[in-house]
């Protein structure tokens, strides 16, 4: 097998790598800094609260994704599962799990410092509070703080829900943060935090919806994983975050102006064929492979609902400086996996319209029920209300065992063969109807 | 009176009814009763029966239902609970009830309420959320507005307001309900071979289908009769069930496990008929406050609540020693994240406090019970010949 290409990097691609060895390193010096880490979780995270604290942030599923594009999460998982965890359940878990067992050395080499607070942000995902109550055995003096985070079962955001949220910031998460940082609240800072956060998620949002754009100068899922990393992550808030996203905006207008399709591992994709929407988190551990495919049928991904894991700012929310700790429980309510099923339907459906996909992709998660459970519905109704063609295929997050590459392949080329097809129909249609 | 092979039968037919015939017939009898269908593991019954309901639980379609369309409906590595009722919702066994609640048990029953939603099936489909915060001013508010929506839903549907005397009176037989129950797992815990683990079974699963006033009726004929001697003591040993709390096992294994030489003096199946410890307070001005109350504090130990301060492990190892077992038998569906990844942090608590243990796997429909059998009789007698 030949070894793959260099991949083309841009200059908002160098940033965010400064940006995140940066935050590696200083997270392998934090104690000999005397900087405190918080232990937390990506969907509905409160960062700029961390960092308002000058706290640390550590996501444990970013440091198992990161395992997996590395190749080191098959052996994390096997540790794991020597110790009794099960084969059926999340990888994550089990990475993280496994990442500890193995001297808690992170995806970059360096060890991860061990957390002085446990903040379990319990949003859109049963098993985050598990892999808690998991951490809280391995690290038995660390002070947990639970964020409950309601379901927006009714598809809405209720005044009930904002309250129990802040009322569980006020007297748990926040005084929890005091003790550890040592610091008193400062809504000042937080408020401060929350007008860069506001900046940063207007500049995603372009980004994101630059896709609709024909040819879309972004791939909004393989791509777009990487654009949501900064602010999904321990730089929500920051000056890093807007100086990164100014960026990334400059560079996609300028590929729009020019006509420019997306850039990817294996360079500019050239000729944009299919365009699709994307649901369901990507695999990890053969990722570049798994891009690929798409690249080499001309397939671009228009939306993906992946990438509003971290909250769906498209959809209008932004944090509000003018009342920080109610727009923190919004953000946390907000985040796709925190949506009701007839939500995402509406999300996704509005997605394939908007966009003007061509088709509608599911990549199913072995590990990730939040997701995966109900997907194939979602998939039925979508058919139904919009007459696209759907497709499904199933991997994991970081367990290789579960990547096929032969079978998703076979799957994706038949798919792409069904949309080519249905191409050539619809022109013939418009062109009779014309004559 | 009824003898208990005759309350064990009919209640054998209730529990497996899958098309919930007595409770639709109780629903007929007057139009402003209501069916509201719950899943696993806990739903407060009590609300629905203060205002003119009956909560019946919806717990799988076990192996008593070919799963034909419900399969296209979930991915291989999803739970099978799912799938039979998917299944009996669209072969229309669910038709007659007014709404579903959906406890916050995993991710999989809380998409499934999203389902329901997009099917819509009943007049509603309410995701019932428990608070994870234990706070009575914070958590306690929170469940109590949950309390509220479910109640909200179904007065909608048959108008009917529950007083402080309706609650209180409901409170009040849920509450001998479990007394009862706890009575007849006391008399289990000394005299097992009494009641088998399936007989208990099938009498604490009809519970969930029928009214509680009955239920009562049948559970203290059950225990007058469990005060003479029946049945032989065999040379078993005593062993707790957990994870089998949500998807439940066939009875075939349930069975297994006992014939291998295992009385099961205590489980986690159905788990929602014993959730709280203790009495709920039945003579208060505020039994919405009162349920409230006993869902932060009386709660028992379950893989839905976060266990913070009060470690499930501990729980279990304090039960195994109150109900004076020898070892725990960890059975949970496959694909269950809650008791799957609770099950290592459980049994380092038993290894810790020297109580032996195995563990295994099931589908609601698994039909091949001989290597559990044989790993559970290896177990018993890896007791019995060294413990």
């Amino acid at each position: 097998m030949s070894n793959p290409k260099e991949a083309i990097k841009e200059k908002s691609m160098i940033i965010q790598k400064d940006m995140l060895a940066k935050l590696f390193t200083e997270l392998s010096t934090a104690k000999e800094n005397g900087k405190k880490v918080v232990y937390t979780f990506v969907p509905g995270n409160v960062t700029e609260l961390i960092l308002s604290f000058d706290m640390l942030p550590v996501y444990p599923e970013i440091n198992a994704l990161q395992s997996g594009m590395r190749k080191k999460s098959a052996s994390y998982i096997r540790d794991a599962e020597k110790i009794g965890f099960s084969e059926d359940v999340c990888t994550y878990v089990k990475c993280d799990i496994g990442m500890m067992l193995n001297g808690n050395i992170g995806p970059t080499g360096e060890k991860m410092p061990e957390p002085d607070l446990l903040l379990l942000s319990y949003t859109g995902c049963f098993t985050f509070m598990k892999w808690f109550e998991n951490l809280e055995k391995l690290y038995p003096n660390v002070p947990v703080a639970m964020l409950h985070t309601p379901y927006q079962e009714d598809g809405k955001i209720t005044e009930d829900q904002i309250t129990y949220m802040v009322k569980q910031m006020e007297t748990d998460v926040i005084p929890k943060m005091e003790m550890v940082s040592g610091k008193k609240y400062d809504p000042e800072r937080l408020s401060k935090m929350m007008v860069n956060s506001a900046k940063a998620e207007d500049l995603l949002v372009k980004v994101l919806e630059s896709a609709k754009h024909v040819p879309s100068p972004i791939d909004a899922y393989f791509a777009g994983v990487y654009y949501i990393g900064p602010i999904f992550t321990a730089f929500r808030g920051t000056e890093e975050a807007v100086e990164y996203y100014t960026e990334l905006w400059n560079e996609v207008q300028e590929r729009m102006r020019l006509g420019l399709g997306p850039i990817t591992p294996e360079g500019e994709l050239r000729e944009e064929k299919f365009r699709l929407v994307v649901e369901g988190p990507p695999n990890w551990t053969n990722f570049r492979e798994f891009w690929k495919i798409f690249y080499d049928m001309g397939a671009v991904i228009v939306a993906s609902s992946y990438t509003k894991v971290g909250g769906v700012y498209d959809l209008g929310f932004r944090h509000d400086p003018e009342h920080p700790l109610e727009s923190l429980a919004k953000y946390c309510m907000g985040c796709y996996t925190n949506l009701n099923l007839p939500q995402r339907v509406n999300l996704l459906a509005d997605y394939v319209t908007e966009y003007k996909a061509d088709g509608f992709l599911i990549n199913s998660i072995k590990s990730c029920n939040s997701f995966s459970a109900g997907q194939l519905m979602i998939m039925r109704e979508i058919e139904q209300r919009l007459g696209v063609p759907v497709g499904f295929i199933e991997s994991d997050l970081v367990d290789p065992r579960y990547f096929s590459y032969a079978n998703i392949k076979n799957r994706l080329e038949s798919y792409f063969q069904m949309l080519e097809q249905r191409k050539i129909i619809l022109a013939q249609e418009t062109s009779e109807a014309i004559a | 009176m009824e003898t208990i092979n005759e309350i064990t039968d009919k209640c054998s037919n209730l529990a497996f009814d899958l098309n919930f015939r007595y409770a639709k017939h109780w629903k007929s009898k007057n139009e402003y009763r209501v069916l509201v269908g719950y899943l696993p593991i806990y739903f407060p019954r009590e609300i629905v029966h203060a205002m003119n309901g009956l909560a019946v639980g919806i717990f799988g379609a076990g192996d008593r239902k070919q799963i034909i369309r419900g399969d296209a409906y979930y991915q291989s590595y999803i739970c099978h609970l799912p799938r039979g009722i998917i299944e009996m919702g669209l072969d229309g066994s669910l038709n007659e009830f007014d709404g579903f609640v959906f406890p916050a048990t995993c991710d999989c029953i809380r998409n499934l309420s999203g389902m329901f939603k997009l099917a819509g099936k009943g007049n509603f489909q309410r995701y019932f959320d428990y608070p994870q915060n234990f706070n009575s001013k914070v958590g306690g508010i929170f469940y109590r507005q949950e309390l509220d929506k479910v109640m909200e839903d179904i007065r909608k549907i048959n108008r009917q307001h529950a007083s402080i005397e309706d609650l209180n009176n409901s409170i009040r037989l849920f509450n001998i309900n479990r007394r009862l129950i706890e009575e007849i797992y006391a008399i289990r815990q000394e005299f097992p071979w009494r009641l088998s683990a399936l007989e208990t079974y099938y009498i604490l699963r009809a519970g969930m289908v029928i009214p509680v006033e009955e239920h009562n009726e049948m559970l203290e004929q059950v225990l007058d009769q469990l005060q003479k001697e029946r049945g032989e003591p065999m040379d078993n040993i005593r062993v707790v069930i957990n994870g089998s709390f949500c998807e439940q096992p066939p009875v075939g294994l349930i069975k297994s496990i006992e014939m291998a030489g295992c009385y099961i003096v205590d489980d986690d199946l159905l788990l929602g008929s014993r959730w709280t410890i203790g009495d709920i307070d039945d003579n208060t001005d505020d039994p919405l406050e009162a349920m409230v109350t006993a869902f932060l504090n009386q709660s028992t130990f379950s893989s839905s609540v976060y266990d913070v301060g009060n470690p499930k492990g501990a729980r279990l190892v304090e039960q195994v020693h109150r109900r004076n077992a020898d070892g725990v038998i960890f059975s949970a569906a496959s694909f269950c994240d809650p008791a799957l990844l609770d099950r290592p942090e459980l049994q380092k608590a038993c290894d810790a406090a020297g109580i032996p243990h195995i563990n295994f796997q099931y589908h609601e429909n698994t039909g091949q019970f001989k290597v559990i059998k044989e790993q559970a009789g290896t177990f018993s007698d890896s007791i019995k010949l060294w413990a």
